[in-house]
């Protein structure tokens, strides 16, 4: 067994694509569900609006990248209005089941045959990152150092990445210090007395549900930013795994959803080298190969319990603030 | 999704198999018969089916730069070109070198044989979807698809309020909107497979599915035990067991791939043969069989829920738990209770659900878990007749609006449907107007 490899793959997950676009949907989801309140079950509908937002912006309409990228952010806007002006009067659960379902119709939407022109049905959307690496400033070579080694190509998105993430958590740590970030989480612990204070309860509802809806589809163009868009990446599981990362990390926390989506991918990375090297080397002999690479999805499900359970602040979160909605 | 090959129903999809040309079936099942030029970067492939049998023998012709190229689909169906260019190109199937009886049929497009593509990726083969069906599709006359559908639909919906009933209990009798319920749909199956399947103990159907059922049961009644007792004695918020629904989801859901893998699996006595009933009602023996099952089920549920003790006291803990306890019913039996029948009914209605699909597969019970959602919620969160009646409607919609929509949109259907009902009217059908707060 090569532990140097597993340690070195998992190391470098730290810094990738993925793991930032984790961190953005986590962030933004920090904010529905952790400091709103909003039990938001479509995370992965509002990142496949950034990420179709995006690619289709450039394939079909034939924008710059950037021009592109803040059509996504305007269209994860326009859906969270869809959602929210239904359901933010209602109770909690509404919103779950509502955001779910409609999460759930547009990745229906996006792997039908009949827009197969426009969406690429099941193939996803490619081939859109020219210009994107056109306008990349950084000069050709190898960067970094250790597990972190990237070339120009790979390092561009990585540095726009970290630019957003960096923006984001900025743009959340000053909402959440300020009067509305209290408003807000007043909120989210008691709605009648906040209303009882003469504030808009479904105006500032409807402005998480728009700030959050817009980090997460940030998150999703930052996935696709030099790869493809896929549809059978926008799936349930999707929006549970970064619910798993927001409670691990913290969901009232600006920094808690940001480590959250570093140690599960560190974990998940690991897991994934781990376990098909333990069955390779007869540690395992009632595993075969694919049965080994799911138990890292099964532990996230008992992880998720477990963590719901015993601590759901989650590692940066005070066990006082966090009350869950009921 | 069900596949849209299912046992052909109706209407246009019935019929319409779509072409997938994926790059590694036509490279990995030995290639095009007929490359024109080999090294080409370019590649645009398909294979020629028609429910699932292969047509050999299809004439099909590549016309852009580079010159038009034809080439026959080998005995799989399967064809490839290569071209030079990442640029449009026509791809034409050339109808006569189609077999006696069969069309291109795509309601869609007024020159079904004739196509538009642009291969894009070097040495990835770009799919060209030519619809094919049988050319006697127009003599179903609408109405008489309409009428097929609908029963149908009174099937899945039946099948789907099985499944439903439960939810909704255990939502009204303790708050969790349980996301689990789809994996107790699919234990039942995966259960039937594990005892009833040929490959695995293949004992015979009347022990392995009643059994599959009963273990069903047991399932409910191990998860309240474990999990939700406990967790309702600490008083854990009702967000924080939905979570740990949705962990527990995801636990069972990977825990089935772990052991059945990710294909899909039959269970034994399934038939394609359909058999006249009345007009154009068609239907498997299966079908029959299975709707029979749900409405004997259902019927004696409702019964149980109306006039037994303990159904009067289910109904009188999803109106008002504290008032229950305080007339001494006995509420952690009752919820227990409630687990075990839920858990038994999803089971059921995953046995159902197999021989619908038809197959079994990991992720079976997730698929429908929205569905069951929205007629839980469209009948009126907690209320188990409403349940029924969202789930018949849901069926309804489900398979009737294929007929209007593309099929793999129908579920999609039935979910805007809920978003919309939720707008006019959120406390659903039967719904009381306080349970939205």
């Amino acid at each position: 067994m090569d532990w140097g490899q597993i340690f070195n793959q998992s190391a470098s997950s730290i810094i990738s694509t993925t793991t930032i676009a984790y961190a953005l949907a986590a962030l933004g989801l920090g904010v529905h569900f952790g400091q709103a309140g909003l039990l938001n079950m479509g995370v992965a509908g509002f990142m496949a609006v950034g990420a179709y937002g995006y690619a289709i912006s450039i394939l079909t309409f034939g924008f710059p990248w950037w021009l592109a990228a803040i059509v996504a952010l305007l269209a994860a806007v326009v859906f969270a209005m869809i959602l929210g002006v239904p359901t933010l009067r209602l109770r909690g659960d509404y919103l779950a089941i509502v955001t779910i379902a409609a999460a759930e119709v547009l990745r229906l939407l996006l792997l039908t045959v009949a827009f197969e022109e426009v969406t690429g049905s099941a193939d996803g959307l490619y081939g859109y990152s020219g210009d994107f690496q056109a306008a990349n400033p950084i000069p050709d070579g190898e960067y970094g150092f250790g597990p972190w080694q990237f070339n120009q190509n790979e390092l561009w998105p990585i540095v726009i990445g970290i630019i957003l993430l960096a923006l984001a958590v900025l743009l959340v740590w000053a909402m959440m210090r300020s009067p509305w970030g209290r408003v807000l989480r007043g909120i989210r612990e008691d709605e009648d007395a906040v209303r009882a204070l003469g504030k808009n309860v479904f105006a500032y509802k409807m402005q998480a549900l728009i700030i959050g809806g817009v980090i997460i589809a940030a998150g999703g163009i930052v996935y696709t930013l030099g790869s493809n868009a896929s549809p059978g990446v926008y799936v349930t599981s999707l929006t549970f795994f970064v619910y798993t990362i927001v409670l691990l990390g913290g969901a009232a926390t600006v920094f808690g959803p940001v480590l959250g989506a570093v140690i599960f991918w560190v974990l998940q990375f690991f897991l994934s080298n781990l376990m098909p090297a333990l069955v390779d080397a007869g540690v395992l002999p009632f595993m075969t190969a694919n049965q080994a690479g799911m138990v890292r999805f099964i532990l996230v499900g008992v992880g998720l319990m477990l963590l719901v359970i015993f601590m759901p602040q989650g590692i940066l979160g005070n066990k006082k603030e966090m009350t869950f909605v009921k | 999704m069900r596949p849209t090959t299912r046992s052909g129903v109706s209407a246009v999809w019935r019929i319409a198999t779509m072409l997938l040309l994926a790059l590694g079936l036509a490279t990995l099942l030995g290639g095009g018969p007929a490359v024109a030029a080999e090294g080409d970067p370019f590649k645009i492939a398909g294979n020629v089916q028609n429910e699932g049998e292969a047509i050999e023998g299809v004439s099909i012709t590549v016309d852009g730069p580079g010159g038009p190229q034809t080439v026959e689909t080998g005995p799989r169906g399967q064809w490839q070109v290569s071209v030079p260019e990442s640029a449009e190109y026509t791809v034409v199937l050339d109808v006569d070198t189609l077999p006696e009886g069969i069309t291109l049929d795509d309601p869609e497009d007024d020159t079904p044989e004739t196509k538009e593509v642009t291969p894009n990726v070097p040495f990835a083969p770009k799919a060209v979807n030519f619809f094919i069906g049988e050319g006697d599709r127009e003599s179903t006359a609408f109405a008489s698809q309409l009428v097929q559908r609908l029963v149908q639909g009174i099937n899945f919906g039946l099948m789907l309020g099985l499944a439903s009933v439960g939810l909704s209990l255990v939502f009204g009798t303790t708050g969790i909107s349980n996301f689990a319920h789809g994996e107790m749909v699919t234990f039942g199956a995966v259960i039937a497979l594990w005892l009833g399947g040929t490959a695995f103990i293949g004992a015979s159907l009347w022990i392995a599915l009643p059994l599959a059922v009963l273990l069903s049961g047991l399932l409910g009644l191990a998860m309240d035990a474990v999990i939700w007792r406990p967790l309702r004695h600490r008083s854990v918020g009702v967000v924080q067991l939905m979570i740990v629904s949705i962990g527990l989801s995801l636990a069972i859901r990977y825990i089935f791939q772990y052991f059945i893998g990710g294909g899909t699996e039959q269970l034994p006595g399934s038939t394609p043969q359909k058999i006249d009933i009345i007009g154009p009602i068609r239907m498997t023996k299966v079908d029959i069989v299975s709707m029979v099952i749900a409405i004997i089920v259902i019927v004696a549920f409702a019964l149980w829920l109306t006039y037994s003790r303990l159904g009067k006291a289910t109904r009188a803990i999803s109106d008002n738990p504290g008032l229950a306890s305080a007339s001494g019913i006995d509420v952690d039996f009752v919820v227990r209770v409630v687990w075990i029948l839920a858990s038994a009914l999803a089971g059921l209605a995953g046995v159902l659900y197999a021989y619908y699909r038809p197959g079994i597969k990991w992720d079976m019970g997730t698929q429908v878990l929205l569905l069951m959602f929205a007629a839980v919620t469209l009948g009126g969160l907690g209320t188990a007749f409403g349940a029924l009646i969202g789930a018949l409607i849901i069926g309804i919609i489900v398979e009737t609006s294929s007929l209007f929509i593309p099929a793999d949109l129908r579920f999609a259907s039935a979910l805007a449907i809920l978003i919309i009902i939720l707008l006019v009217r959120p406390q659903g059908i039967l719904g009381r107007r306080e349970r939205i707060g």
